[in-house]
């Protein structure tokens, strides 16, 4: 372990540039990474402002700060969303966590299985299904929107559950990334070890090889839960029944109406805050796993 | 690091000791159903849900609508290229072909260079409460694009704006400006998450490498320039790839955005396009808008990867 030496004698070297424009150079990167908190954070600021507002209140108060009764309005506010056409946006809200939360579950357990099996066995035709897989990267999502839609009215099957939810459950970016971290964090010999004892394949990866894959799998279940939660053409294209919507398909509608029906205005504003939440407290609360797993789709 | 060279072993292979050879054949046949259980359920969904739609948009696009008479029953017959050569006489569709290329050029590359700059001072030993930074710059990500359409529509529109002092001189919604400021809605959302997928592969460098470069005497920018930025390439590749792809799929933005401002068509971008012709209805047409799309996607994603990894090993 060299490292350990070096660092002792490392800042001795740069002092000789002097310390002033090192504090030069440390005020301007944080004054760079300050003003550019401000650019990403205000919208949400304003978001989070506005929405303890009535309507009346949107234009006339100062936008970036709170009326002396936000807070009663803010509840006033959220139990008026959530009455509004009998609880609609909750069943939105509900939608949408069943749409990316079962779809990103069961579509991150196929994804791993089949880049695992890419990157674990020799078969026939690995390297055909991996190319085919890494094509599948490249194709825009979007543009298979419409053909679904085509193929799900010759079943019946658009303006159903069926036609948001199937789709979403493939994702050949997940089996990309499973592939990369299945081979750099589940030794073959270890495999070896679980035949050995009389361990069947399919029970060792369930059991051994998914927990060292741990971070990996929730770096691709994080990210295919956004990528559904914030697909748009597809449940554009594919529902009618509003009560089917997943929430931004919801709150689209509802923005869209604004010039007819004022009142929708407070309730689009506040209803976005409420559907931007679950994503900032999934991102957060699992922050070790993404953070060091993000890194893995560029390895190669 | 035992487990290094356990890695090496090419997966699959027999360890040398096994010779056994009904023990073998009985590994092989469960390895094999083994990977079909494994294989299935992806490939499955693959074929039924990412290859069956671009076969069948091929082949509806191939199809023209006929009616016998004037008041004959439609019926679709095949009609060659006749759909590709409408969507090649198509202006409109062009038109908006060239303002998603226009928009790529010019907001990729700042997004992408915002991204690697601030991924740089996130590493280098410049910052303080880097943890907050981090969080702050990547919360935009967690805001799907339809509703940072609805949140930066409302902070643009000339009444409701906290900024009105602003927006009621410039109108960010008219025709010459509204492509910019979908721009900046997308580089707000995306920036941050650009930026964590470089940073993560700057934390993967060894550090050894800086402080060999610092004894020498190279400065921050130095090894920033010298050493990081080449080592994350692969990583900036991948980022820009990805920004292409979104570039050219852009739909939920402008269509929101149409709200708050009428100078954004019904075709104003590819998939706007594709979503109107569909809703006419006219499939074959918008199925044709649908591969060629696609196809241009491929293409451009295929060749941008190929140019960059040549310039890379050159």
């Amino acid at each position: 372990m060299t490292t350990a030496a070096v660092p002792q004698s490392a800042p001795e070297k740069p002092r000789s540039r002097g310390p002033r424009q090192s504090i030069m150079s440390r005020s301007a990167a944080m004054l760079i990474m300050g003003v550019f908190t401000l650019y990403f954070l205000t919208p949400i600021w304003w978001l989070l402002v506005t929405s303890t507002k009535s309507g009346g209140d949107i234009t006339g108060t100062s936008a970036l700060w709170f009326t002396p009764d936000s807070v009663a309005t803010f509840f006033t506010n959220i139990t008026g969303l959530f009455a509004y056409e009998n609880g609609l946006f909750v069943k939105w809200l509900l939608n949408s966590a069943l749409y990316a939360g079962v779809g990103a579950f069961l579509g991150t357990i196929i994804a791993a299985m089949c880049g695992y099996a890419l990157s674990k066995y020799e078969f026939k035709g690995r390297e055909a299904i991996f190319n085919v897989v890494l094509s599948g990267v490249l194709v825009p999502a979007t543009a298979l929107a419409l053909p679904l839609f085509l193929i799900f009215s010759e079943v019946n099957l658009t303006n159903t559950y069926w036609a948001v939810f199937l789709p979403s459950l493939v994702s050949p970016f997940g089996v990309y990334l499973a592939r990369i971290y299945a081979a750099a964090s589940v030794p073959g010999e270890l495999l070896e070890a679980a035949r050995l004892d009389g361990s069947g394949e399919v029970r060792t990866f369930f059991t051994v090889s998914s927990r060292l894959m741990a971070p990996a799998l929730v770096t691709i279940f994080l990210f295919q839960f956004v990528t559904i939660w914030n697909n748009f053409f597809l449940p554009l294209i594919m529902l009618r029944d509003q009560a089917l919507f997943p929430v931004t398909l919801g709150l689209y509608a509802w923005n869209s109406q604004i010039s007819q029906i004022p009142e929708l205005r407070t309730f689009v504003i506040i209803g976005a805050l409420v559907s931007i939440l679950p994503l900032i407290i999934a991102f957060l609360g699992l922050q070790r796993f993404w953070s060091s797993g993000l890194g893995a789709g560029s390895v190669k | 690091m035992a487990t290094l060279d356990q890695a090496q072993n090419p997966p699959g292979t027999n360890p040398p000791g096994n010779k056994n050879s009904r023990l073998v054949s009985n590994k092989r046949r469960s390895t094999r159903k083994a990977v079909a259980v494994f294989v299935a359920p992806f490939a499955v969904l693959f074929i039924l849900f990412y290859a069956a739609p671009i076969i069948f948009a091929i082949i509806q696009s191939l199809l023209v609508v006929e009616r016998e008479g004037t008041f004959g029953a439609p019926q679709q017959v095949f009609g060659g290229l006749s759909q590709y050569a409408l969507v090649f006489q198509d202006q409109a569709f062009w038109a908006s072909v060239g303002r998603v290329l226009l928009f790529g050029v010019v907001q990729v590359p700042i997004m992408l260079g915002m991204a690697l700059l601030f991924a740089l001072l996130l590493d280098s030993p410049l910052l303080k409460g880097k943890k907050f930074f981090r969080l702050a710059f990547f919360a935009p990500y967690a805001v799907p694009g339809v509703i940072a359409a609805i949140m930066w529509g409302f902070l643009y529109s000339p009444s409701l704006s906290p900024f009105s002092a602003v927006t009621s001189e410039i109108n960010f919604l008219d025709g010459s400006l509204v492509l910019w400021s979908i721009a900046n809605i997308v580089t707000w959302v995306y920036v941050g998450y650009n930026m964590l997928i470089i940073y993560a592969s700057l934390l993967a460098i060894p550090t050894e490498i800086y402080e060999a470069a610092r004894l020498d005497g190279a400065s921050n920018a130095q090894i920033a320039w010298r050493i990081k930025i080449p080592l994350v390439t692969p990583a900036i590749i991948l980022t820009g790839v990805f920004s292409i792809i979104g570039t050219l799929q852009l739909l939920a933005e402008p269509q929101t955005l149409r709200s708050f401002s009428s100078a954004i068509s019904s075709t104003y971008t590819p998939n706007l396009a594709v979503y109107t012709t569909a809703s006419i209805p006219n499939y074959n047409l918008a199925a044709a808008f649908s591969v060629v799309l696609a196809i241009a996607t491929f293409i451009l994603s295929f060749v941008f990867l190929k140019a960059t990894q040549r310039k890379v090993s050159q």
